[in-house]
């Protein structure tokens, strides 16, 4: 056994966890609020770094950027940028393609998320093509440290250590994510808009009726969620350096996963879930079953659903009769 | 039965549905679309866009879309269950008739059995899916089989050592049916072309596969009617209008999802057995969840419910995407040689899935019952005049 | 087909008959009913009958916990704790063991599975694996489709195991407890005659197989079902046989759902305040509707209502709760004069 290995692909699954996290809080936030999955919400993600990619080749980046200072001021502005984009994309989803059909019946707001999913979808693959895009890393993605473990053996047992090694990108996604994480739940516990979110998903009639304004509060949760898969598509960029068209379907997939893992509506849940998932994928990759990462992501998905529909935090939700 | 049971049945018929005789106009109604497509593409300006064999042989592949949105239509349109997996299934039926009719298998079973083994397998695995999921919300169905979508290519892939991954099984038997050489006489030199009664099924050849798929969109429309008209059929359009009421009126919701879920699987099993029979080649690509998605397209585009309004929204959405839009290049190529004004060179083939993104929100937006909708729908949907005329009756009465 | 000889998922060993208190036989019995949310105690240890062709009354003031029984009578929650026979039989009971059931589907596959591991181990031909793996996914299709079709021989598998599933509403309409909602739930897109033949199915017997191949005795059972919706809808009065059900006036909704829930063929029909939003002359027109009932199909009938001068109207017995508890019980005229009853309603001091 290598603990080196082991420990390699727990900050791996860490990084992949802290994307999937962020793209799972906009699902789970949405659905918390007008029960509604968001299918285009991965396409959301993919846009967000197709903006990024934009912005770089606008502003003339093609390479690493060393000098500090303008590396943290380039971030800032690469996140602010796709965040409040991405943010106003998501409302205006809502507005157009959601909001109308708020007292529709149930398969019509579905089909709806369908139907933009195609549609950023398409836009992107009409700009940009089918294929993959370089997009500049602009934190080297090699810099970093590497440190390694003790080699021991217990028993007969013999536990080697190969070298592990930490990227600076991997830490600044993992802290810049659990930062927004944290940042969510201050804002969702501590302010008025954030009780007026969470009073709307309670009850929103009820909410309506306390003074809360129904369109505005739905409006920001979708800005938030959204702003957060923009943040994570720049993150995306940044660890991978690629993007495409059609990056969104599978990492909104394992993300929606993840946020039923955890338990659909719940914030923490969803966080949680994203960790998981992308161990259980670096995991299954490093047995050797790569080819079958997202067949078993799958499958756990299934087994959940059977076993405990509600999530690893969810709350039994009593059907209204 | 007493003779009042029988009026009140003829009036009960008549007022709610096709009219009796629904098997009888669904033949009668295919067997002339049959007959007059061939002849259309003959006449301007069809004529200019290729050959009638061309055509007969884009019909034929149409024909796999219309059993696609036939069946899913029993899944969404009847019973409001989102199937966003429905490709998983064509692909097996797909695979299974590469398993019963190829070299690759080296098994050789005749493809009108296939059909059957097809549909049954394809149902089989639609209940294998749905028994553990159909009993909680429905949107979470709608992830699952997306994500089962998603799955089972891969599976198919991966699985080189059954199914030859990405290569795919080729050279699958074609059908064939009882021998055609009947003293048929040969009317090539009367109606223009009718190669039908000329050779068997074959790539040269669409004809026999045309007619064929014809009889199998006609037998499956027969069934579909008759379900909806049924008591199972009455229990998907309860559940799918109050799951909860449905209950509560005896209706075991399980499994009348199910048996929904395993019907339109079966359908896209049977359209998956004649296309591999069609393309003698299966391959995991052709599976991919732009087929569910296309489906629904053509689905809700056509106006959920209505089984004619599916046929022909799926029709009409792969002609244009088949056709038209091809057509359209070319039309704007002659008259604009240096590009559109403002947007330059335009290929339109590239907007295909931003047009189906635009129609599904248009028409949830705008027109919910689909451009064909059944009159029921149409009801249903713009109850506004309806309600005023009913107390405008109340008040008379 | 399918839902045919879905027993409720009864558990086994219960009396034959249930005697009441007084000697007259008791149709629903609720034994010791504790319904819990988390912390909050709904419903706490109710004890109640409704006897056979009488109308029984619950009712409370708000939060009492009348809805919370009636949703557990109905088969819409599951208790907490004790549990209702109805004819005799124990129809809703605390689940047990209920996540055994995905287990129990797999659990076959599952060692044909480890066997095909085991001798792929082994080293034998191929043949014999793919042999074994498709017999365990044979197995797996096999359970389901015996869940499906059987689902009868199923449920008594469930109980022999020791699963109790909770019951869902449509066991409850299978052993014979019919209801209407308080909101109005129609099926607004069918019209009034479709209601009430969605409300036949329990009864209809032709399996989809039948419908396909439209067999005589398929068109004869529908041409039946039909004539028999139109009687019912004559039955509470309701003319408009052909109108989509949202499209009906306030009352005959009402009325519809009234027909929908008669054509389950109910040994109890459970109405859940059918006079709400109605002014007194439809209110006395419901009245006269429900005593009708009582009167020519002899059907009991248990009643959740707010408007007391329906209350006090036609009742025979009366069970009145309060915070959970039930604080009294009787004829209208006891009930009127108890002491606690008025205290529930009006607040301490009122005496």
């Amino acid at each position: 056994m290598d603990a080196g290995i082991l420990t390699q692909q727990l900050l791996n699954g860490l990084t992949i966890g802290a994307m999937y996290a962020l793209i799972a809080l906009g699902y789970t936030m949405v659905y918390g609020i007008i029960e509604l999955i968001n299918f285009a919400h991965g396409d959301v993600f993919m846009v967000g770094s197709f903006v990024t990619l934009w912005l770089l080749s606008t502003i003339g980046v093609q390479n690493t950027v060393n000098d500090p200072v303008a590396l943290v001021g380039l971030l800032i502005l690469m996140f602010a940028f796709s965040m409040v984009v991405m943010g106003l994309v998501g409302v205006l989803i809502e507005r157009f393609a959601y909001r109308p059909l708020r007292r529709a019946p149930r398969l019509a707001p579905l089909i709806t998320a369908i139907g933009v999913s195609f549609i950023l979808q398409n836009i992107i693959q009409v700009l940009y093509g089918t294929a993959y895009f370089n997009v500049p890393q602009v934190i080297d993605p090699l810099a970093g440290f590497s440190f390694k473990l003790p080699s021991f053996a217990i028993g007969g047992f013999a536990v080697t250590s190969s070298l592990v090694t930490v990227t600076w990108v991997h830490v600044f996604i993992v802290v810049l994510a659990v930062a927004m994480m944290v940042a969510l739940q201050v804002f969702v516990r501590r302010t008025n808009l954030g009780r007026a979110m969470r009073s709307t998903a309670i009850d929103r009639e009820a909410a309506q009726l306390m003074g809360v304004d129904i369109n505005t509060t739905i409006a920001l949760t979708f800005f938030i969620g959204s702003a957060l898969a923009g943040a994570a598509g720049v993150a995306w960029t940044l660890n991978y350096g690629l993007t495409k068209f059609d990056n969104g379907f599978q990492a909104g997939l394992k993300s929606f996963t993840a946020a039923v893992l955890g338990g659909i509506g719940n914030t923490t849940g969803a966080a949680i879930g994203g960790f998981l998932i992308a161990f259980i994928e670096v995991f299954s990759s490093q047995l050797g079953y790569s080819r079958w990462s997202e067949a078993i992501v799958f499958t756990i998905l299934i087994l959940v659903l059977v076993f405990k529909p509600t999530g690893i935090l969810g709350q039994q939700v009593a059907e209204r009769a | 039965m007493t003779a009042a049971a029988r009026a009140s049945w003829a009036r009960f018929r008549g007022g709610h549905f096709f009219g009796r005789h629904q098997s009888f106009s669904v033949v009668v109604g295919m067997a002339i679309v049959t007959a007059i497509l061939p002849f259309i593409v003959l006449a301007p300006p069809f004529s200019g866009f290729g050959t009638q064999t061309d055509f007969v042989d884009g019909f034929s592949q149409a024909g796999v879309w219309v059993l696609l949105a036939i069946g899913l239509n029993v899944v969404v349109g009847l019973a409001g269950l989102l199937d966003l997996g429905y490709a998983a299934f064509f692909a097996i039926g797909a695979y299974t008739y590469a398993y019963g009719a190829s070299p690759y298998s080296g098994n050789h079973v005749a493809f009108w059995v296939m059909l059957l083994v097809g549909a049954a397998v394809a149902a089989m695995a639609g209940l294998l899916l749905g028994a553990p999921t159909l009993r909680l919300r429905g949107d979470y169905l709608a992830i699952v089989t997306l994500g089962f979508g998603e799955i089972v290519p891969v599976v198919f892939t991966n699985s080189d050592q059954y199914t030859n991954g990405t290569n795919g099984i080729t050279a699958l038997y074609q059908p064939s049916l009882i021998n055609l050489s009947l003293p048929i006489p040969n009317l090539s030199g009367i109606l223009p072309n009718l190669g039908l009664f000329q050779g068997s099924y074959g790539f040269g050849n669409p004809w026999p596969y045309y007619i064929s798929v014809a009889a199998i969109i006609s037998v499956v429309m027969i069934l579909a009617y008759r379900l909806q008209d049924s008591r199972l059929g009455r229990a998907w359009m309860a559940i799918r209008e109050d799951e909860l009421a449905a209950a509560s009126m005896g209706i075991n919701t399980v499994t009348t999802k199910l048996l929904a879920f395993a019907i339109g699987a079966s359908t896209s099993g049977l359209a998956g057995v004649y296309l591999s029979s069609k393309l003698s080649i299966v391959s995991p690509t052709q599976f991919g969840f732009t087929v569910s998605f296309t489906v629904l397209a053509m689905v809700v585009l056509g106006g959920m419910g209505n089984i004619w309004g599916v046929a022909a929204g799926a029709f009409v959405v792969y002609e244009i995407q088949s056709q038209g839009l091809k057509q359209l290049n070319v039309f704007v190529g002659q008259y604009f040689p240096n590009g559109l004004p403002i947007f330059g060179h335009v290929d339109f083939l590239t907007y295909q899935y931003l047009l189906y993104g635009l129609a599904l929100v248009g028409m949830m937006l705008l027109r919910p019952e689909g451009l064909f909708p059944s009159r029921r729908r149409r009801q249903e949907l713009h109850d506004v005049e309806d309600a005023d005329a009913a107390n405008v009756e109340l008040v008379e009465a | 087909m399918s839902e045919q000889g879905t027993a409720a998922p009864a558990v086994p060993g219960t009396v034959a008959a249930t005697v009441s208190s007084d000697g007259q036989a008791a149709v629903l019995r609720a034994v010791h009913l504790t319904k819990a949310f988390g912390g909050l105690v709904a419903v706490k240890e109710v004890d109640f009958e409704v006897k056979a062709g009488s109308i029984t009354s619950l009712i409370g003031p708000n939060g009492a916990g009348k809805t919370t029984l009636f949703n557990v009578v109905a088969g819409l929650s599951e208790p907490t704790d004790g549990h209702i026979e109805f004819l005799g039989r124990r129809v809703v009971a605390r689940p047990e063991r209920a996540w055994l059931e995905p287990i129990l589907w797999i659990l076959p596959a599952a060692l044909v599975w480890l066997l095909a591991y085991l001798v792929g181990t082994a080293n034998p031909p191929v043949n014999v694996i793919e042999i074994l793996v498709l017999l365990g996914l044979g197995l797996l299709i096999a359970t389901l489709i015996t869940a499906v079709i059987r689902p009868g021989w199923y449920n008594r598998l469930l109980v022999r195991l020791g699963i109790f599933k909770s019951a869902r509403p449509n066991d409850m309409v299978q052993a014979g407890i019919g209801r209407t909602f308080q909101n109005i739930r129609l099926f607004a897109n069918m019209t009034a005659i479709e209601n009430v033949l969605v409300g036949m199915h329990g009864q209809l017997k032709s399996s989809p197989l039948d419908a396909v191949l439209r067999t005589p005795k398929q068109k004869r059972e529908e041409l039946d079902s039909v004539a028999e919706a139109r009687r019912l809808l004559r039955y509470v009065g309701l003319r408009r046989e052909d109108e989509l059900a949202r499209n009906l006036p306030y009352g005959d909704q009402r009325r519809l759902e009234i027909a929908r829930a008669l054509a389950t063929r109910p040994k109890l029909l459970l109405l859940d305040e059918p006079t709400a939003g109605m002014n007194p002359a439809e209110t006395d027109q419901m009245m006269k509707l429900f005593s009708r009932i009582r009167r020519e199909l002899s059907l009991p009938i248990l009643l959740i209502e707010h408007d007391m001068r329906v209350v006090m109207g036609i009742s025979d017995t009366i069970t009145v709760l309060d915070h959970g508890e039930k604080i009294s019980e009787g004829t209208p005229a006891e009930v009127r004069a108890d002491a606690r009853v008025i205290e529930a309603y009006l607040g301490k001091g009122a005496i």
